[in-house]
């Protein structure tokens, strides 16, 4: 019997996660990129959704499921990228501290349009010393600002890359993910002293 | 009265909608793992160890065990046998203490990644 496969399950598995406002892209992005594969968990029903949802005559606390963004990429040596989406709704900021934990870094997809929606996933990174790179999606129609007019208005670090890219195009993403990996490196050297 | 080890009360309305189980009625009631909690991208292993007379697996954690015969993530498990993570992780805590699977490599290598590795993966993302 012969197990002629290169697949031999992950050995090294890195995690990145995708985070941005609702609709800002990220699906498209671990798309472009990746291999998508289908991935639920569970939604916890809370005060915010229980007006919408009708739970009267349930008990039990209720869960439903929703599905997330979810990608691999597959190197050589058994090495593998995960790439998740972060849900982007505020009620499931609970699932963020368990996709937060021991990711290499995370890409803050943003939208010139709606640049207040990339607050939250920034703040969320810089507080937890997680690094982070921010991609500017450019959608056709929406106008077009220079990178630092863009850093400006975010207010980021300046060590922390801000990007432009074409969340369907795959070398931009690649790009993208590029370019947090390389920072991810520099964030990873102890600072001297 | 039914069991929940064999609960198929399953009933399918289309494939989209998936299982009409609630996630506790695969988790035994259980709705939080009890050890330490895991990674997403913690990577899973089978011990190889037979199963013992006294323990009744349910379908999902004969389907993960047998996944396991390889090395799995969390994440992988969960898409694989179409399950919420969360149902995974409970099972899979299950499994842990019964001695069926193992953690190979708990998480991540979080804070201090080997800056050698991470160049190794800037050159194959950019050779994809």
């Amino acid at each position: 019997m012969s197990f002629a496969r290169s697949d031999d399950g992950p050995r090294i598995a890195l995690k990145i996660l995708v985070a941005g406002g609702f609709g800002v892209g990220k699906t498209t992005l671990v798309g472009s990129v990746s291999e998508i594969r289908p991935l639920r968990t569970e939604e916890f029903l809370t005060d915010a959704s229980v007006g919408v949802d009708d739970t009267r005559g349930v008990e039990a606390k209720t869960t439903t499921t929703v599905a997330m963004d979810f990608g691999r990429i597959t190197m050589r040596d058994g090495v593998v990228l995960y790439l998740f989406g972060t849900p982007g709704q505020d009620r499931f900021w609970f699932m963020w501290n368990e996709l937060a934990r021991g990711a290499l870094g995370a890409v803050v997809l943003a939208d010139t349009r709606r640049l207040t929606a990339s607050f939250a996933s920034i703040d969320y990174f810089e507080q937890r010393d997680i690094p982070f790179v921010v991609a500017v999606n450019c959608f056709e129609g929406a106008h077009r600002y220079s990178l630092e007019e863009i850093r400006d208005a975010l207010d980021v670090d300046p060590q922390v890359p801000v990007v432009t890219c074409d969340a369907r195009d795959r070398e931009s993403a690649k790009h993208v993910l590029i370019s947090l990996i390389e920072h991810a490196v520099q964030h990873s050297v102890p600072a001297p002293g | 009265m039914q069991s929940w080890t064999d609960p198929p009360g399953e009933r399918w309305i289309d494939e989209a909608a998936g299982p009409l189980v609630r996630p506790y009625a695969l988790t035994g009631g259980r709705a939080r793992p009890r050890g330490e909690p895991l990674d997403i991208v913690a990577i899973l292993i089978g011990s190889g160890r037979p199963v013992p007379g006294h323990v009744r697996l349910t379908r999902e954690q004969q389907r993960l065990l047998a996944l396991c015969r390889r090395p799995y993530t969390v994440a992988d498990l969960a898409s694989e046998l179409d399950l919420p993570l969360g149902v995974v992780v409970v099972l899979v805590d299950e499994l842990l203490e019964q001695g069926l699977i193992e953690v190979a490599r708990p998480a991540a290598p979080a804070a201090r990644p080997d800056p050698r590795l991470l160049r190794r993966v800037i050159d194959e993302l950019r050779a994809l």
